[in-house]
């Protein structure tokens, strides 16, 4: 992970600069929805969140996958270290649907499958993180929480086609489609954009977050060391 | 242009609230780097290193 260090600045650049273009494109260079009116611009907050909830579990399914098979240390730290942050954008996307479904379909909340198997995403996430603090060791965290992480991923799927499986106030997929986009380009851009820019912070906090990780398991090997050293010396 | 007339109050509460998550979030990520960064040269200040540092002396 020492070349990760060299990526830091360049990264946090990117994602500076590409958040305040998506910005400027989101709030000043878009238009207004013909039938939502202004508050499609919820969307570039919502929708890229949300895709960041998920991509970020498929962070976490993928380094699961490295610490079964290949027992790759760095693969239970990239698990680890992904988890907050995917619990973080799920909470966004969330609570920004939520602002978004007040004006557009009259409630806050309506449990629907989209939202009820995001909500149910946002409790599996907090509850890997609550089971890393569980333990005390980590090899063996790790292996078990691993085969958690793969036994949550099949919520990822329900998520993806929950509005089409089910009748939901949902919109159904209205970017990702066989047939193209439904939207326009002056739409589109932005919405890329906000994506973009959060996924880049995305990786810039998942480098710290790894790197922070690292240095806890040294800290911590280090302090049984000393905590060795000293009994020692007393004995 | 956003025209504050309409909905403003969902429309800025779902920016700010994103942005407070978010730059939470990134705080806490920082802070978490810096202070086990800290910890770690505390223990090295006090002499303790690893035994495969220890053997390459």
């Amino acid at each position: 992970m020492v070349w990760s260090k060299y990526w830091l600045m360049p990264l946090a650049l990117i994602s500076l600069a590409l958040l305040a273009y998506g910005l400027f494109l989101a709030l000043f260079n878009s238009p207004a929805d013909y039938q939502q009116g202004e508050t499609v611009r919820i969307m570039y907050v919502h929708v890229p969140t949300a895709w960041l909830s998920q991509s970020c579990y498929a962070v976490m399914v993928i380094a699961s996958i490295g610490s079964l098979v290949w027992r790759h240390p760095l693969s239970d730290v990239a698990a680890k270290a992904a988890a907050p942050l995917g619990a973080t954008f799920t909470a966004i996307a969330l609570a920004t649907g939520a602002l978004w479904g007040a004006p557009t379909w009259g409630t806050f909340w309506e449990w629907d499958g989209r939202m009820t198997s995001t909500l149910v995403m946002l409790f599996i996430y907090l509850g890997i993180i609550a089971l890393w603090r569980t333990f005390e060791d980590q090899a063996r965290a790790g292996r078990i929480i691993a085969v958690i992480t793969l036994v949550g991923a099949i919520n990822i799927p329900i998520i993806k086609f929950s509005v089409e499986w089910w009748n939901t106030l949902h919109q159904p997929a209205s970017v990702f489609r066989a047939d193209g986009p439904t939207m326009p380009m002056s739409i589109l851009m932005p919405l890329f954009v906000m994506f973009f820019a959060f996924s880049f912070l995305f990786l810039l906090l998942h480098f710290i977050a790894i790197r922070a990780e690292i240095l806890r398991r040294r800290v911590r090997a280090l302090e049984r060391r000393n905590a060795q050293r000293l009994r020692e010396q007393t004995i | 242009m956003i025209d504050l007339s309409q909905h403003f109050e969902y429309i800025g509460g779902a920016y700010l609230l994103t942005f407070v998550f978010v730059g939470v979030l990134a705080a806490a990520t920082i802070l978490d780097y810096k202070n086990q960064k800290q910890r770690l040269a505390d223990l090295e200040a006090k002499g303790v290193r690893r035994r495969s540092d220890e053997q390459v002396k």
